[in-house]
């Protein structure tokens, strides 16, 4: 059998990060293939009770991309983000789950390259991540 | 029912994932009454397969896989509107850029396209149709930036009849295109072809035009920003000053010369250069005596108009305007730290190109004889290098200016018609002559006008018997050259103009890895910004010569006039709304929006409750995640339509083991 897909929920502000894997695309930019990407208007967006959904639905990663700071087009949306998604990590452990399946970054809209590693990096984080660590 | 349709892009897609896999996958899924896999979907006869099927099929509801959501949404959403359907009942599936592009197992390709287009299918069964609102829009345009790019976009705009206030942070419009001495490839003036349009700026009944000014803060949307304009204080009072110069002549403090790039000295108070529009004079209190501890005040006495005024303040105006245009140009790089070999700026005959014009002008220090700045003599050997600070990777730099090549043939032609018995060298790395008449010119250089060009990279320079040593390669022969110069040019690249990056962030949008501001598609969108209502004119989205400026900034104008033309704006109906029966009036909602979208309502019964402004909200979603009762909520981006994504996309498949985490 071959080795099951790592499947990891992203949610993309669609300004930045979602425009930065766009670029990504643009320049054939290979990437594993187990990202699912969820299109939000602004990382602000992301409730954290819906990064729990994901994991609840059996997603092996979530993934939180958006804007750096000062760059956010609603101009705070990224700031709230970091506030509740950094709350929702320390709370992880407590749910029984490794917060190493759970990640937020900021990639902007021209950073193709940058999405590509953070793709590649947090998949293979995620696939030696395990809840009883 | 819904209608799923999926691209195959040519082949751009379709070579990577089995489009007909996917359809008839899709066919199987709940609601879906018809699926199909079409060659180009955004073609003609492909919009009108989609138009037949919602008409045939009766479908409320449209997916459509393809390309990013971001290139062709709004393209189907008008498909859709045109075929009866309200535009907001599409979902778009992006195994493009995010699929097709970027694997190359077909068959994980292929079941991931097949995750996204189930979770697409899934999520648009809980559209609703949405209804664009239209807002007024402020029939007024700023532009930022006065030279060749701002002054075209202000004039284009300002003759379909729209008020155009232009603000221009130094003392005279006009740019960096006001310091050349002559333009390729037709050798014409560059002031001769400039001048005219700087005093129809001026002269504009449609223009305002604020000089000595910078854009302090933006607020607001397409159609109704709110730009806090500040005035900088130059002790000169502009309605009054006649541009006499007589202050200038009189004024005892020296100053450094910015228009002639460094060149020569100016005054504390003086009129930029004379061509300057508007005509007026102004101090720089960094410089001036009376503003470090000295009494003089020649010329508030000497003024025969008593337009000095040491005490004038900085003034903020607030102005609204329903499109902005940024034209904020470029600065040549500053090559001294990057180029240790270069001498670092130490040897005054090694002067950069721009530095060069101004020698070359005869509005310039030398009065238009070229003249070295050490010792005032007339130079017979003069070397050009190319790419300094461009197309080099040791310094960081790869970018290519796309101007150096042309200026430098230019100013190589210009030596020789200068100084006759003269003889110009140039240091290259590839002649690029795209533009029309370039490469004739470029090759009139070295026919008629006797330059020598030399194939590669200059390696070091270095002062030696009065002279410039300047040592390269000849990449063509193989060899190494060494010239004896009297004078060193340097074809420095060029960077945004200082100052774009902060202006980008106040404006919400991007700028590229080399600081340039970003467009939102480098093909069908090349002078829109990722943020509605703002526009790019010239340089401060790349490189360009005046050509290319002039045309950017008149299709930025034309944008423009486009959007403010009716008088309203569609606005997008993806904003929040409140359930009213669920608010709890605790207005957390109010507290976390950046825009004071929301304001205090109460119900017949007395109750507080939250309110939407529609015409204000921009579509965030941040209120949404703050609701403790869940009452508002994001159009187009509901809790359900995000929930439904999710729940399908990680739907275990056929292939699917879920990782065991313990």
């Amino acid at each position: 059998m071959t080795e099951p897909t790592t499947r990891i929920i992203g949610f993309l502000c669609n300004w930045c990060s979602y425009a930065g894997a766009d670029m990504a695309g643009m320049s054939r930019m290979r990437q594993p293939a187990g990202v699912r990407i969820i299109r939000v208007p602004c990382s602000g967006r992301v409730d954290p009770l819906l990064v729990l959904r994901a994991f609840q639905e059996g997603a092996d990663g979530v993934l939180v991309s958006g804007c750096h700071p000062g760059d956010c087009h609603y101009g705070s949306g990224n700031y709230f983000a970091r506030r509740r998604l950094e709350l929702l990590k320390r709370m992880l452990p407590a749910l029984g789950i490794n917060p190493e399946r759970f990640h937020y970054t900021r990639v902007s809209a021209t950073e193709g390259a940058r999405w590509a590693e953070v793709v590649s990096a947090i998949t293979e984080r995620v696939k030696n991540a395990n809840d009883n660590d | 029912m819904i209608g799923f349709f999926i691209c195959q892009c040519g082949t751009n897609i379709s070579a990577t994932v089995d489009t007909g896999k996917v359809a008839a996958a899709a066919a199987a899924m709940r609601g879906v009454a018809v699926a199909e896999s079409i060659q180009y979907t955004c073609s003609d006869p492909g919009q009108a397969t989609i138009a037949e099927a919602i008409r045939g099929k009766r479908l409320d509801r449209v997916v459509i896989a393809a390309c990013s959501p971001r290139m062709h949404e709004a393209t189907f959403r008008r498909a859709l509107e045109r075929a009866g359907l309200n535009p907001f009942m599409l979902e778009m599936v992006n195994i493009r850029e995010q699929c097709s592009w970027i694997h190359s197992d077909a068959s994980e390709a292929t079941r991931k396209a097949t995750d996204l287009a189930r979770k697409a299918v899934a999520r648009v069964r809980h559209h609703t149709p949405l209804l664009a609102r239209k807002t007024a829009a402020v029939r007024r345009a700023l532009v930022i930036g006065g030279g060749i790019a701002g002054i075209q976009a202000a004039l284009d705009i300002a003759a379909a009849g729209i008020p155009v206030t232009m603000v221009e942070r130094s003392p005279s419009i006009g740019g960096n295109m006001a310091r050349l001495d002559k333009t390729f490839p037709t050798l014409d003036c560059s002031s001769c072809i400039l001048a005219p349009l700087m005093v129809e700026v001026k002269q504009h009944e449609n223009i305002e035009l604020l000089v000595n000014s910078e854009v302090d803060d933006v607020h607001g949307y397409a159609g109704n920003f709110e730009v806090d304009i500040r005035r900088k204080s130059t002790c000169v009072d502009e309605e009054k000053c006649t541009g006499c110069m007589i202050c200038q002549d009189k004024c005892p403090a020296r100053a450094p010369d910015d228009f002639n790039a460094g060149l020569g000295s100016s005054k504390a108070i003086s009129i930029a250069f004379p061509q300057a529009v508007p005509l007026i004079a102004s101090l720089r209190k960094e410089h001036c005596r009376r503003f470090n501890g000295n009494k003089c005040r020649l010329c508030q006495k000497l003024c025969p108009a008593g337009a000095i005024d040491y005490g004038q303040e900085e003034a903020v105006l607030r102005r609204s305007f329903g499109a902005i245009v940024a034209a904020t140009g470029y600065d040549h790089y500053d090559w001294k730290a990057s180029y240790p070999t270069y001498g670092m700026g130490m040897y005054p005959d090694v002067v950069t190109s721009l530095q060069y014009e101004r020698l070359l002008s005869a509005s310039g220090p030398t009065g238009g004889r070229i003249r070295r700045p050490s010792d005032g003599a007339e130079p017979r050997q003069v070397v050009f290098v190319s790419c300094v600070g461009s197309r080099d990777e040791s310094v960081g730099r790869p970018q290519c200016c796309s101007v150096g090549c042309m200026y430098t043939a230019k100013q190589a032609v210009l030596t020789r018609e200068h100084i006759p018995d003269s003889q110009a060298y140039v240091f290259y790395m590839d002649m690029r002559a795209g533009g029309k008449d370039y490469e004739e010119f470029a090759r009139r250089a070295q026919t008629r006008y006797g330059t020598l060009f030399i194939r590669g990279r200059v390696g070091k320079i270095f002062p030696r018997r009065g002279k410039l040593v300047v040592m390269g390669t000849d990449t063509l022969a193989g060899d190494q050259v060494e010239i004896e110069a009297d004078l060193v040019v340097l074809a420095t690249g060029l960077d945004a103009s200082a100052g774009a990056g902060e202006l980008a962030r106040k404006l919400n949008i991007a700028c590229d890895r080399n600081g340039f501001m970003t467009e939102e598609h480098p093909k069908l969108r090349p002078v829109e910004a990722a943020s509605a209502g703002v526009f790019l004119a010239g340089a401060c989205q790349g490189p360009k010569d005046i050509p290319a400026t002039v045309a950017h900034a008149g299709a930025a104008a034309a944008k423009v006039i486009g959007m403010l033309a009716r008088g309203e704006l569609e606005a997008s109906p993806m904003v929040a709304a409140v359930t009213e029966s669920r608010c709890a009036g605790c207005f957390k909602c109010r507290g976390v929006c950046p825009f004071g979208a929301v304001e205090k309502a109460r119900l017949p019964d007395g109750r507080p409750v939250a309110r939407v402004i529609g015409s204000v909200c921009r579509g965030c979603g941040i209120c949404n995640v703050a609701c403790p009762p869940g009452a508002i909520s994001l159009n187009g981006f509901t809790d359900k339509e995000l929930i439904a994504e999710i729940v399908e996309v990680l739907k275990p498949d056929v292939g699917y083991r879920t990782l065991d985490f313990g």
